[in-house]
């Protein structure tokens, strides 16, 4: 069996926290992100949900290298990608890639288009113009734009086209994995509908596998084949989109999935209360927390352990 | 049949271009809100829903101004209103509540005294007994500790913590309309259902109606009776909130809900792609002139 595309072994991120105290008094850790293990393969789109501060955001910028993890391990094709033995950040660049979230502030408003595409392939020995222009002028294709947009500036474009350039800019140097940071959460409903049009036909167009983190589970349902429920710095439910939003087991989960405001389940919340008879029976097992109440970020998480409920759908659960 | 709580009447609006001439922001909008009813105003950035709350609330600031059209709230014309007399209004009998409470609390002041300060200016309390009432209203939106976070300055409050602050406000003189603009969408998801509950329930005990504007139709399904719908300046469909969502007429509401990914959709129709509503109206500029669509009017007389 080949190694997958990207494993991610245990990832454990403490921030120190200092304290109002003089000299380091008060000084305490904060576990933003605790033991969370997966892998991704290639072609496939995994999503990490939860809500603020449930370390999705910093398990993301541990895979793209933003983040030193405190402890754990990721791997890309089996090479460790973080910690001793990592790849330089030129090679890692040439891995993974970032689709942020609001394309206005990640883009230089002083650099045109060209000019933010043409950097990367610059750094990474591509400096034929003619090189150059032919893979900006593709790009922009791939991603709806047309080539005589490439002399513009970033205030000259919409809200849509702006996160089309982010994504030509993310996948200008072909990376095999593109993380999605809140893709379409600052845009328009028509806009935000074209822009995830446009990541489904790339992805199957180029082969990429997506990490997308989001907070909006309709667009997760719509996009991901695996989702990751994330709440304080742990996974509490993992499994295909059709278990996760089918058979939602965690309490978290459900509340998070019953929190979603959308207009079928507004009009007919009838349907919306049957879904609760069809949670598994979990014989003798017991929820840590039920995500109603906030754990201390400070403490270490109590003990658990992901249990296997079905194929490849695995709930936390007090240690038996 | 009662007489509608807030009548606007062809509410035209304009950006000054100078001379007395005017780019159109919004081309005669016209709707109804009922005492008690909760109304909902959808549609994406610039179609003019947060204009139209502003000049309901009398803060259109220049090159901001109305040019024609009326807002009778009670019969009364609120555009012909001498600003002492909307000051008299606004907070008392309208309140709002805005998308980023961080930016819309004082930052110098603690909450039980932004509340308080409602209770003095309208209804003519001492401070004594103002923030008593205070601690009341924090606990009525369901703060945790109500006497203590009174003391609170709003940077110590979570984001969820400061909108019900700014609910408490703005229910402080049980208004007869409450305005809320976005009022969720800076939260996270089950917070964000938390607030609604909170909106929803409060309103209906007071008989308070609800102008509620969000681009979110999810939202605005689960608060509002009726919705209407905006495009471009123009209302282009109205109606009940469950026949607009089953049965859209106006070619932009179906595009509109083509275009949301919709919770369980994925395992009846797979990972297809979404209605892309420039792609099935090619000149989008022909929208607003096609006619409005409103409930009453039948299937055959479409345009």
């Amino acid at each position: 069996m080949t190694a997958p595309l990207l494993q991610v072994d245990d990832l454990h991120v403490r921030f120190p926290i200092s304290g109002g105290g003089l000299l380091g008094k008060g000084r305490r850790t904060l576990h933003a992100v605790n033991g969370i293990s997966f892998e991704l393969a290639k072609g496939e789109c995994l999503s990490i949900v939860g809500e603020s501060g449930c370390g999705k955001s910093t398990t993301a910028l541990s895979i793209l290298g933003l983040q030193e993890p405190t402890e754990g391990m990721i791997r890309y094709r089996g090479q460790p990608l973080a910690g001793p033995g990592a790849p330089q950040r030129m090679d890692r660049a040439k891995a993974v890639q970032m689709v942020f979230q609001d394309p206005y502030a990640s883009l230089n408003p002083r650099q045109s288009v060209r000019t933010s595409l043409a950097a990367p392939l610059r750094l990474h020995g591509i400096t034929a113009a003619s090189e150059i222009e032919g893979r900006i002028e593709a790009m922009l294709k791939n991603v709806g734009l047309t080539p005589e947009q490439a002399k513009r500036y970033p205030h000259e474009f919409s809200g849509g086209q702006r996160q089309r350039i982010g994504i030509a800019r993310a996948l200008i140097l072909e990376p095999e994995i593109v993380v999605l940071d809140e893709p379409v959460s600052a845009l328009d409903v028509s806009i935000r509908a074209q822009i995830i049009n446009l990541l489904l036909d790339l992805q199957e167009k180029l082969g990429l596998s997506y990490l997308m983190i989001s907070h909006d589970l309709s667009v997760v349902e719509h996009m991901s084949d695996r989702v990751l429920v994330m709440y304080f710095g742990e996974v509490v439910e993992e499994g295909g989109w059709r278990e996760i939003f089918e058979v939602p087991t965690h309490p978290y989960t459900r509340r998070l999935i019953a929190a979603i405001p959308d207009p079928d389940a507004a009009l007919n919340p009838a349907e919306r209360q049957a879904s609760d008879a069809t949670v598994p029976q979990l014989a003798g097992r017991s929820f840590v927390s039920d995500g109603s109440t906030a754990p201390d970020v400070f403490t270490a998480p109590v003990r658990s352990e992901l249990i296997e409920i079905g194929g490849n759908h695995r709930v936390r659960m007090a240690l038996a | 049949m009662t007489a509608p709580l807030l009548d606007i009447k062809n509410l035209q609006l304009g950006v000054s271009l100078g001379r007395s001439s005017y780019h159109p922001l919004l081309k005669g909008v016209s709707f109804q809100i009922m005492p008690g009813e909760a109304y909902g105003l959808v549609g994406e950035s610039g179609s003019g829903k947060s204009v139209t709350s502003l000049a309901v609330m009398g803060l259109l600031k220049r090159p901001l101004a109305v040019t024609s059209g009326e807002i009778l709230f009670k019969g009364q014309n609120l555009l012909a209103l001498p600003k002492r007399e909307m000051r008299r209004l606004r907070g008392n009998r309208i309140a709002m509540i805005f998308q980023e409470p961080m930016t819309a609390l004082n930052p110098l002041s603690t909450v039980g005294r932004q509340i308080a300060e409602m209770f003095v200016l309208h209804q003519g309390k001492s401070w004594a007994e103002a923030e008593k009432l205070a601690v009341e209203a924090l606990g009525n939106v369901r703060v945790p500790n109500p006497d203590r976070r009174a003391r609170n300055y709003p940077h110590q409050m979570s984001g969820g913590l400061r909108q019900r602050v700014m609910i408490a406000m703005a229910l402080a003189c049980s208004p007869d309309l409450l305005i809320a603009d976005e009022p969720t969408t800076a939260l996270d998801v089950t917070v964000q259902a938390e607030v609604l509950r909170l909106i929803k329930e409060l309103c209906a005990a007071r008989g308070t109606a609800v102008l509620f504007i969000s681009h979110d139709l999810g939202v605005i399904a689960s608060i509002c009776q009726r919705v209407g719908v905006m495009y471009s300046g123009c209302l282009v469909e109205e109606n009940e909130t469950r026949a607009l969502f089953e049965s859209p007429r106006h070619e932009y509401t179906r595009g509109l809900l083509g275009a949301l990914p919709r919770l369980g959709s994925r395992s009846e129709h797979g990972r297809q792609r979404l209605v892309d509503i420039d792609s099935i109206i090619a000149d989008r500029s022909r929208l607003t002139e096609s006619r409005f669509i409103a409930p009453r009017e039948r299937e055959g007389s479409q345009p």
